[in-house]
């Protein structure tokens, strides 16, 4: 057993581990601390002493243990007398095993990613929160992900972390209302930490496909643990299908391919192959959410074999259901491309035409009327909703890509002119 | 006759596997197929998904079945994939299941009944 196995081990216990001894405790700080401790122990112990039945069981019972000796040396007793120790015995083991597969830990992960969801809490503290508590990043880690400096990040977390000790989400097992009011906070944060390193591209894109990886595996968690849910599928499922691109994404320069200008033999099969099947079992539930839909969305794109085959009616169609589950300027925009294909740029350019005021520093809706503008033949127009794309976008590739499409208009006048 | 190896371990441990120690074990895998190929006596491989992508049928009343969402038990270990391969004993079978990585989880070694390759 090497180092990389323990590690591994280690990582997949933190959740479930870090979740039963907050309830244990009562306490985030000391509950991590003490994981920290058991984990320093498991290093220790397990080359030496083999791997024990239930690793999670052993971790939260020696967590366990130095919390209690910590928190009673803090009230200044004496430490702890030999019979007071919880001894990692098997049969004690056996009834952490069964409790560790019942529905209260189940919820006990759930409501450890629902705290670092806390409203209060911008969306990117969420996210630094989440992958520092539950993924277990380190400080340095997470900090390079985002681009920020160490000390920038830790003061980020620790604040965060304040933050939510004030606000104290109950112990008690949620009804199922609020259960399904987590599972909608918690996907949306999964899913902002997936764009987060999606949508970064060029020379940052290396560092930030961690982001991609780590949300993958907080919704692989929290699918495990939650199988039925229709819109955690559709989470996992949209962020396996958008990811499997992410080496078609980006040309050698780090410039943004469209999808449809993208070399689909690069996309990775597999991951293309676990999301669609995840989209048609989410389906057939009947439940459709956000996330499923957007899921399917992705999925029609994954199995259209050229861009040029694109089912672009069931795009459209589904969109038209995106639209009425979830309102919002952002997806009739997105919606427009599939209008554009099915009724023409004339339909799409007035379907969007109304998101001008909302839309207005949001460097998509000036892309694309840029680009429906071009093909109507708009061109000072087009040039005009292209200059300000270039002005508000977020990163170079989104920039220069916006560049190309001015110097394509540009060419297209001068012959003119 | 014909012995299967079916391969346990926890999902969670092996979403969290890093690259090389990935790397690291698919070579071993390789490594067996391209031994057992050679000796012609290589079966179907597979690898399969994670059971977050499974269903799973049950009887219900009234003679129907009802389909439910992911593996069929809820088990620190799952199923992740399995070897179908001729061996003249159980004692070979063990020996080309020592050749696969095993740092967590199990390798059951169980002999197969029937088998048709299919076609």
């Amino acid at each position: 057993m090497d180092g990389d196995w323990l590690a591994a081990h280690l990582s997949a216990a933190r959740p479930p581990a870090l979740a039963a001894l907050t309830r244990y405790f009562r306490d985030l700080d000391l509950a991590e601390e003490a994981f920290q401790e058991a984990c320093l122990r498991a290093l220790k112990n397990w080359p030496e002493k083999g791997m024990p039945d239930d690793p999670t069981a052993w971790l939260i019972f020696v967590g366990r243990n130095f919390g209690l000796d910590r928190t009673r040396r803090r009230q200044r007793r004496e430490a702890l007398t030999a019979e007071d120790r919880i001894e990692p015995a098997a049969d004690v083991e056996e009834r952490w095993v069964e409790s560790l597969q019942n529905r209260e830990l189940h919820d006990d992960v759930l409501r450890l990613l629902f705290i670092c969801c806390h409203p209060e809490l911008p969306p990117e503290h969420q996210i630094a929160l989440a992958l520092r508590v539950v993924a277990g990043l380190s400080v340095d880690e997470i900090a390079s992900a985002f681009l920020v400096g160490k000390r920038t990040m830790e003061q980020r977390i620790t604040r965060a972390k304040r933050r939510i000790a004030a606000h104290r989400v109950p112990f008690v097992p949620p009804t199922a209302e609020e259960r399904q009011e987590r599972l909608r906070a918690v996907s949306t944060m999964i899913y902002l930490l997936f764009n987060e390193g999606y949508s970064a591209s060029g020379g940052e894109s290396q560092v930030r496909t961690t982001l991609c990886d780590e949300a993958i595996r907080l919704a692989r968690w929290l699918l495990r643990l939650f199988p039925g849910e229709g819109e955690v599928m559709g989470l996992l499922a949209l962020c396996l299908l958008q990811h499997a691109r992410t080496p078609a994404r980006l040309d050698e320069r780090g410039d943004i391919i469209l999808l449809e200008d993208q070399d689909r033999d690069l996309w990775d099969q597999r991951r293309v192959a676990e999301g669609s099947v995840l989209v048609e079992k989410a389906l057939r539930k009947g439940s459709p959410g956000p996330l499923q839909v957007q899921a399917a969305i992705a999925a029609v794109h994954s199995r259209s074999p050229s861009a040029a085959d694109t089912d672009w009616r069931e795009i459209d169609r589904l969109y038209a259901v995106l639209e009425q589950l979830q309102p919002s300027p952002v997806v009739t925009l997105n919606r427009a491309v599939a209008v554009e294909k099915t009724r023409g740029a004339d339909a799409a350019l007035e379907s969007v035409e109304t998101l001008a005021v909302e839309l207005d520093d949001y460097f998509y809706f000036h892309g694309v009327c840029g680009a429906l503008l071009a093909k109507l033949e708009r061109v000072r127009e087009a040039r005009d909703a292209f200059e300000r794309a270039v002005v508000l976008a977020r990163t170079p590739a989104e920039a220069a890509h916006v560049r190309a499409q001015l110097e394509g208009l540009r060419r297209r006048d001068e012959p003119a002119s | 006759m014909l012995y299967s190896i079916l391969i346990y371990d926890s999902e969670a441990v092996v979403d969290a596997l890093s690259e090389e120690e990935n790397t690291a074990r698919i070579r071993r895998h390789v490594a067996l197929q391209e031994t057992l190929s050679r000796e012609q006596r290589l079966g179907p491989v597979a690898r399969l998904m994670a059971t977050t992508s499974a269903v799973t049928l049950r009887p219900a009343a009234a003679g129907k079945k009802v389909v439910l969402d992911g593996p069929f038990a809820e088990t620190k270990e799952q199923l992740v994939g399995f070897y179908v391969l001729e061996c003249e004993s159980l004692e070979q079978a063990i020996a080309a299941a020592e050749a696969l990585p095993l740092d967590s989880g199990s390798l059951e070694i169980r002999p197969v009944t029937w088998f048709r390759p299919g076609g």
